[in-house]
């Protein structure tokens, strides 16, 4: 029987959607995941190092051990948001002649081995390798080390228990909140209690049954707890969340566009691809701050301050836009039925990318802080994204030929990518960064910028001539679009 | 031998199936007719423990279905298409299911063999997953898959929708044949009145949970359902 359940993880894992992708954006997101781990496993081995030299006068390890207790916390508030049981793995094999129990120890099973449990051991054992390396005792450490993994299993857990209860939650927050605000305020040291009973593991390696006690005890709770549930109305069943229907009449005031904005509103808010590009766009207002903090940028590379510029406020445009009309793919067939006319539909997208670039725009006025010639930079960034990438995706859409299911989940999600998706980078990011660089090394740091801002008034003065070619590309490409759309994977 | 005593499922205050006394003795080919929200997939997945009535026992060949998980072993079924493993192909969750029910690939190969016409050279060596297969293909491979193993008991909800023309004579004709010497259950909801009385030699009606109609089929059935859906 588990000869079934590894093959059939090994399977899940290789078939996902997510390997389902060009070679070439395979090597890429490899480089990105050889990337982090890198990074962590440096942190690991590192972390031993810069602890020592930060305080030399303290021991690492003990540092390390007086955190702990609000790294497990933090670790559960994180599970609690991040962390889903894969109840639903077990939805097809409910009817077939398998033991319940086998069935519920293979769920508990396979979340042992989920990415929030491997993460934390990229830290805790090269940390521990080099512990031993530096002449800790290795039994100690060891014990250490399989009371760490004891107790992230723990926590795997006990999140499982808690399971989404929101006061048991919140109650997580103060826990962790009210700790820090105890050791701040030199109340009561968490940190020394969590520092005895970790040093207790070192020295007294035979602690780590209490560890060990302790998630078999978990382990059982949920065993039996989840062995009660195995039914499609407890838990394995799919939470059909209330569709939440939002009054948007205030969306009438465009007229002959309105049904269509609302339901761009609709599709960007109810499906988790489109939502998280659509919060994200809010996180790249912030990407700023990475260029504009480092004066090495201003000095010898100002070009990059543009491209910085042009992702404050075109989070959105850029990341949604590039998608238009794929975001529509699974019932892209069904609009072509219906009575609509292409230049509403187009506009409609045209009116909301603009509008959310404007907010975004205004949201950026804290950047004035760091001086009136950075904020105008984000100002001439936003009206070119206005006046040219709003305009240049929509045409650069009719190319679209990958379809997007709508249903799949939102994070490091490449569906629909195609070489359109690389190509356009070119002109939308392209453009105006050559653009800036001649004109401020042939005149100066004004001219770049306005010869920007110039791009995206001729784009917002002429629009309705470029809508009419957008318009007749896209009824041109109609089959075309659909046929592609029509097609499995 | 099916037996269902009293069961009755409620969600907060609404009762959503209420039946006394069903009983639906081995080789009878049964038939769930009613509309949407009467209750027949509830009693489906009631029947295959996939939810806990409320009140009362399901027995099937005298093994109480919450109680044990033996009824497993000559039970097949198929609800819908997300009772299939998306991300095989349909030979490897045959062989898979075959495997669970004590076939090797060659009792597989061999019990796929006559089912070639209907799969209609769609389903089999396509290199395809299950996820990426038509609607009406992954349900010719999950009713397929319900009836490996030499069940005593099968059950399918909805088995003609979405299914072709040609697919659904054959199952028609296969469903007959399979009750033909009394030794197969056969289960199945539908709602296509015609199909169902074709097959069915008894006809039970839900409306709102409850059984309103318990009738053997007869050359009037058809006409008598019609007559009571479209009242």
């Amino acid at each position: 029987m588990i000869r079934h359940f590894l093959r059939l993880e090994w399977k899940q894992y290789f078939r996902s959607a997510y390997w389902q992708k060009g070679i070439a954006l395979k090597i890429v997101m490899g480089f990105f995941a050889l990337y982090f781990l890198l990074v962590f496993l440096a942190i690991g081995v590192g972390g031993y190092f810069i602890l020592k030299k930060a305080f030399p006068e303290s021991d690492p390890l003990q540092i390390v051990n007086s955190y702990l207790v609000f790294a497990i916390v933090a670790d559960l508030v994180f599970r609690y948001m991040m962390q889903k049981m894969p109840i639903m793995d077990i939805k097809p094999l409910l009817t077939l002649p398998i033991q319940k129990s086998k069935l519920v120890h293979y769920v508990l099973g396979k979340s042992a081995f989920s990415f929030f449990n491997v993460i934390g051991l990229l830290f805790y054992i090269p940390f521990s390798v080099v512990l031993i390396s530096k002449g800790y005792d290795t039994n100690g450490i060891l014990a250490w080390l399989f009371s760490m993994i004891l107790i992230i299993q723990s926590t795997n857990f006990l999140n499982f228990l808690i399971n989404k209860n929101n006061k048991v939650f919140w109650a997580l927050v103060v826990v962790l909140l009210g700790g820090f605000a105890l050791k701040y305020f030199n109340l009561f040291d968490v940190g020394a209690m969590s520092q005895t009973l970790f040093d207790g593991i070192v020295t007294d390696p035979i602690m780590v049954i209490i560890p060990l006690a302790i998630l078999l005890v978990l382990y059982r709770v949920n065993y039996r707890q989840l062995k009660s549930q195995a039914y499609l109305d407890a838990a394995v069943s799919v939470k059909v969340k209330e569709a939440n229907t939002a009054d948007l009449s205030w969306a009438n005031k465009f007229g002959d566009m309105a049904p269509f904005i609302k339901n761009e509103i609709r599709l960007i808010w109810r499906n988790k691809r489109t939502k998280t590009v659509f919060l994200m766009s809010f996180i790249f207002l912030f990407y700023g701050l990475i260029f504009f903090t480092n004066p090495m940028y201003e000095e010898k590379m100002p070009t990059f301050l543009i491209f910085a510029s042009l992702f404050i406020t075109g989070g959105f445009v850029i990341n949604y836009g590039q998608f238009i009309p794929a975001w529509e793919s699974s019932y892209y067939r069904m609009l072509m039925t219906q009575n609509l006319r292409y230049r509403k539909y187009l506009e409609s997208k045209w009116y909301l990318m603009s509008v959310i670039t404007a907010i975004l725009f205004f949201l950026s006025t804290p950047y004035l802080y760091f001086g009136v010639d950075k904020f105008l930079m984000i100002a001439a960034g936003a009206i070119f994204n206005i006046g040219f990438n709003t305009l240049f995706l929509l045409y650069a859409g009719s190319f679209n030929r990958k379809k997007i299911d709508l249903n799949a989940s939102g994070f490091g999600n490449t569906q629909g990518t195609g070489a359109t998706q690389f190509l356009i980078i070119i002109p939308i990011i392209g453009l105006p960064m050559l653009l800036f660089w001649g004109f401020s090394s042939l005149f100066n740091f004004n001219a770049g910028i306005i010869v920007i801002a110039i791009v995206g008034i001729l784009g917002i003065a002429f629009k309705n001539y470029f809508m009419g070619l957008i318009e007749k590309k896209y009824i041109k490409d109609k089959y075309v679009t659909i046929h592609a759309f029509n097609q499995t994977t | 031998m099916i037996t269902s005593t009293d069961i009755s499922k409620t969600y907060g205050n609404t009762q959503v199936l209420n039946i006394e006394d069903l009983k639906i003795p081995k080789g009878q080919s049964f038939g769930l007719v009613g509309n949407n929200g009467a209750g027949k997939t509830t009693f489906f997945n009631m029947l295959l423990d996939l939810i806990r009535p409320t009140t009362g026992e399901i027995t099937n060949h005298d093994i109480a279905v919450s109680k044990s998980e033996d009824w497993k072993t000559f039970t097949g079924s198929f609800i819908d298409e997300s009772f299939l493993i998306g991300y095989l192909t349909p030979e490897e969750y045959f062989y898979f299911i075959g495997d669970l029910r004590g076939m090797n690939t060659v009792d597989v190969d061999t019990f796929l063999q006559p089912f070639d016409e209907i799969f209609n050279g769609e389903i089999l060596g396509k290199k395809k997953f299950l996820r990426d297969l038509s609607k009406g293909n992954q349900k010719k491979a999950g009713i397929i898959a319900a009836l490996m193993g030499n069940p005593q008991v099968i059950i399918l909800d909805e088995p003609f929708a979405n299914l072709d023309p040609t697919t659904q004579i054959r199952l028609k004709k296969m469903l007959k044949s399979l009750t033909e010497d009394n030794d197969v259950t056969v289960l199945i909801s539908s709602h296509d009145l015609s199909h169902i009385t074709e097959v069915c030699e008894r006809i039970v009606v839900l409306e709102k949970g409850n059984v309103v109609k318990d009738i053997n089929t007869s050359k009037e059935t058809l006409t008598e359902l019609e007559s009571y859906f479209s009242a």
